[in-house]
């Protein structure tokens, strides 16, 4: 993989990578004796934001917030239900099959599971070679030395080609992920929880390979992951999601520093620190995430915001829904009450809250 | 299951009284096709009464499987467990007690909380009926008595509306009420140790800081001691007054939390402090432990850390290092390092380590 290919339409300065807006995906749920429509999943519902070239652009979100959705329908994995993903200006989301075909070997995807990802009865070079192959690359010898190329290039011997999955680590695994990857010289990398799976001292590994990449081939990522820790060694700029839509996005230094949306700041209270000095009271949410086929109106945060029940619990947020808006800061916020948030207010919350607090109950 | 520890050499002595738990040279082999694994290859520690102390370790570390050697949840065979090994609790040794009387123990003075609340549960029986098992079998109380306890049980770890909560099943409940079940049946009988194993691993954060805290305060108002297993060293700092570092089946380093997260003395746990990512590493790459851990069937010949380690020279290769003294008695750790062998080298190394947890790491990726 030396000659990376520069061919592209040269980008007018300041323009975004990548472009996402008004972006959604809803799964219906069938039920009953015809298989009518019952319900619908809104797992991505509603989203804008841009990736700058060259930048790591992450996702942070529990589970069953929409990230992994999110991902996927910007490579259109998944068909989005609505909004649109530009890609070096172009509408991706409109493209017909074959040059969208075209256009994955630009935009591609790096997956959590470095077990179920990869197909067990296919050799790496298999594994790795099908993408080139369905880009047009029919030749087997020029393909082998791409593959060839590509596992080098994520630290594994030459010789692997001919071998199969079982025989790899975890961590070997997942490099063979990422060579897949890459294998198509690709400008924009979905890293869908790359490191999750792995042991700690493996998971430095995969990061630093990750860094060593984007800067030897200039790749722009989007990072998703639900490790706050990683996300704020590893990226530039941070978008929070939570049921499927983005509640705060701005770059590491002020969200870390100076978030303010009151999910956000529980979320990184509830980071357990490898520093037994800064041992906290924490601030702890009651409930879990509630369901996204049923997000609660207004402000889908109301069930568990502490903010609210600290401002006696005010109409707005359950009656209208916040959008993102930019604060003085330059970062976004989607809340009625960003400007009340105050350290000292939290340490009040986390303060008064009782050592068992009752879970919320959750519908039954 | 039949086990006999044959030619039974003779206990040693019972610990004091304040000692709740005492594992002494705890040693666990599977017996499979290619060979014998020592899983937990002469393990040590103790736990006082009401304490909670760590294991820490990767995975294939042993952390697990010293927890169910401890339980008597290990089939034998394959599993079989050295004749020297004793596990002394609440003042006797219960690796030899027969089964039956092991099971009056089990649940009732000594629980445990499982990592993957869903398949630990059973599906087709109540949450109710699943708690007040364990209570009738143990506490020989009435029905009426059981259900009475399972409720106060579940109020215990905050589930609302437990008069309800217990009628049903644990499809119907998320992640994070599922873990509160578990520990609620953990607790229904006071025991005096509670065993967790990895209990947040499988939720989300916010989830995590409520069992977290829950568990803490649970110990605090029951007096309950706590061994948490875990290779979330966050959690760790968090959680517990003692820890145990645990690599390829053994312990490496011991002592309490303050010394052991910020002044490590073996380079396993030097290496897995420097990889952690911080915003204080931001910029700089990070520190990494180079290959990965070995084989059970293919361990090193002598120090188990010694292929991966930054520090190791020819003795490390030669010959195993002893668990030694850095500090007070409990104060633990097993590396050349440490004895007079390392006397010329120990201050580099430690001044390594505090350089590598300043700055982005030193120490080059080699491949895997």
């Amino acid at each position: 993989m030396t000659e990376m290919t520069t061919s592209t339409t040269p980008m007018a300065a300041g323009e975004p990578l990548v472009r996402v807006k008004g972006l959604k995906k809803h799964f219906p749920i069938h039920g009953g004796l015809l298989r009518r429509q019952v319900a619908t999943v809104y797992a991505v519902d509603g989203v804008d934001f841009d990736v700058q070239p060259g930048e790591i652009f992450s996702l942070v979100g529990e589970s069953g917030c929409g990230k992994t959705t999110l991902g996927r329908s910007l490579l259109r994995l998944v068909e989005p239900t609505a909004g649109t993903v530009t890609f070096r200006g172009r509408d991706v989301t409109g493209l017909p099959a074959g040059e969208l075909r075209a256009l994955r070997r630009k935009m591609q995807i790096i997956f959590q599971d470095p077990f179920g990802s990869l197909n067990p009865r296919m050799p790496i070079s298999d594994i790795i070679g099908e993408g080139l192959l369905a880009q047009g690359l029919t030749d087997r010898k020029t393909r082998d030395s791409k593959v060839e190329d590509a596992l080098e290039t994520v630290g594994l011997r030459r010789e692997y080609t001919r071998r199969y999955p079982h025989e790899f680590s975890g961590g070997q695994r997942q490099r063979i992920g990422i060579a897949r990857a890459l294998a198509l010289e690709p400008e924009f990398v979905v890293c869908d929880e790359p490191v999750s799976a792995l042991d700690v001292s493996i998971q430095s590994q995969v990061l630093n390979l990750l860094l060593d990449l984007r800067r030897d081939f200039n790749l722009t990522y989007l990072f998703i992951s639900h490790n706050l820790s990683v996300v704020q060694y590893f990226s530039d700029r941070v978008g929070v999601m939570y049921l499927g839509r983005i509640v705060e996005l701005g770059t590491v230094a002020e969200l870390y520093r100076n978030a303010r949306h009151p999910y956000t700041i529980a979320l990184l209270s509830a980071i357990p620190e490898p520093d037994p000095r800064r041992r906290k009271k924490r601030l702890v949410l009651t409930g879990d995430v509630p369901s996204p086929v049923a997000p609660p109106p207004g402000c889908r945060f109301n069930t568990r915001c502490w903010l609210r029940e600290k401002l006696g619990n005010p109409e707005r947020c359950v009656t209208e829904e916040p959008e993102l808006r930019v604060l003085q800061s330059g970062h976004q916020v989607a809340c009625h009450f960003a400007e009340d948030v105050t350290s000292a207010a939290v340490v009040a919350v986390a303060a008064s809250q009782p050592a068992i607090a009752p879970a919320a109950s959750e519908p039954a | 299951m039949t086990e006999t520890i044959s030619a039974t050499p003779p206990l040693g002595a019972p610990p004091d009284r304040d000692t709740l738990l005492e594992v002494r040279d705890l040693r666990t082999y599977f017996r499979v096709l290619d060979g014998t694994v020592p899983a937990v290859d002469g393990v040590s520690f103790s736990v006082g009464r009401g304490k909670t102390i760590g294991i820490v370790g990767e995975s294939g570390s042993g952390k697990s499987v010293t927890a169910l050697t401890i339980m008597r949840l290990l089939d034998i065979p394959p599993a079989e467990i050295g004749a020297e090994s004793e596990v002394w609790f609440d003042g006797r040794e219960i690796l030899r007690i027969p089964l039956n009387v092991m099971r009056k123990v089990r649940g009732k003075d000594m629980a445990m909380i499982f990592q993957e609340p869903l398949t630990s549960l059973n599906p087709v029986f109540t949450i109710g009926e699943q708690i007040a098992e364990q209570v009738r079998l143990h506490l020989k109380t009435s029905g009426r008595e059981a259900t009475d306890r399972s409720i106060e049980a579940l109020r215990l770890v905050g589930i609302p509306s437990p008069e309800s909560r217990i009628k049903q099943f644990p499809h119907e409940m998320s992640g994070g009420m599922r873990q509160r079940v578990m520990i609620a049946m953990a607790l229904s009988c006071e025991p005096k140790l509670i065993i967790a194993d990895e209990p947040t691993t499988a939720l989300d954060v916010t989830i995590q800081a409520q069992i977290l805290e829950l568990l803490k305060a649970i110990q605090q108002r029951t007096g309950s001691a706590l061994m948490l297993i875990t290779h979330d060293l966050g959690v760790v700092a968090e959680m517990v007054d003692h820890v145990v570092v645990m690599y390829a089946g053994q312990v490496v380093e011991q002592g309490t939390v303050e010394e052991v997260l910020l002044d490590p003395r073996a380079p396993y746990t030097m290496g897995l402090l420097e990889s952690i990512p911080s915003v204080e590493k931001r910029g700089g790459r990070l520190s990494v432990i180079k290959g990965v851990v070995p084989s059970p069937f293919n361990l090193p010949p002598a120090c188990r850390f010694e292929p991966r380690c930054p520090y190791a020279w020819d003795l490390c290769h030669e010959e195993a290092p002893p668990l030694s003294r850095v500090g007070s008695a409990d104060r633990l750790a097993r590396c050349h390092l440490h004895t007079s062998a390392g006397d010329s080298r120990r201050g580099a190394a430690l001044q390594q380590h505090i350089d590598a947890m300043r700055v982005g790491g030193t120490i080059r990726d080699a491949p895997a």
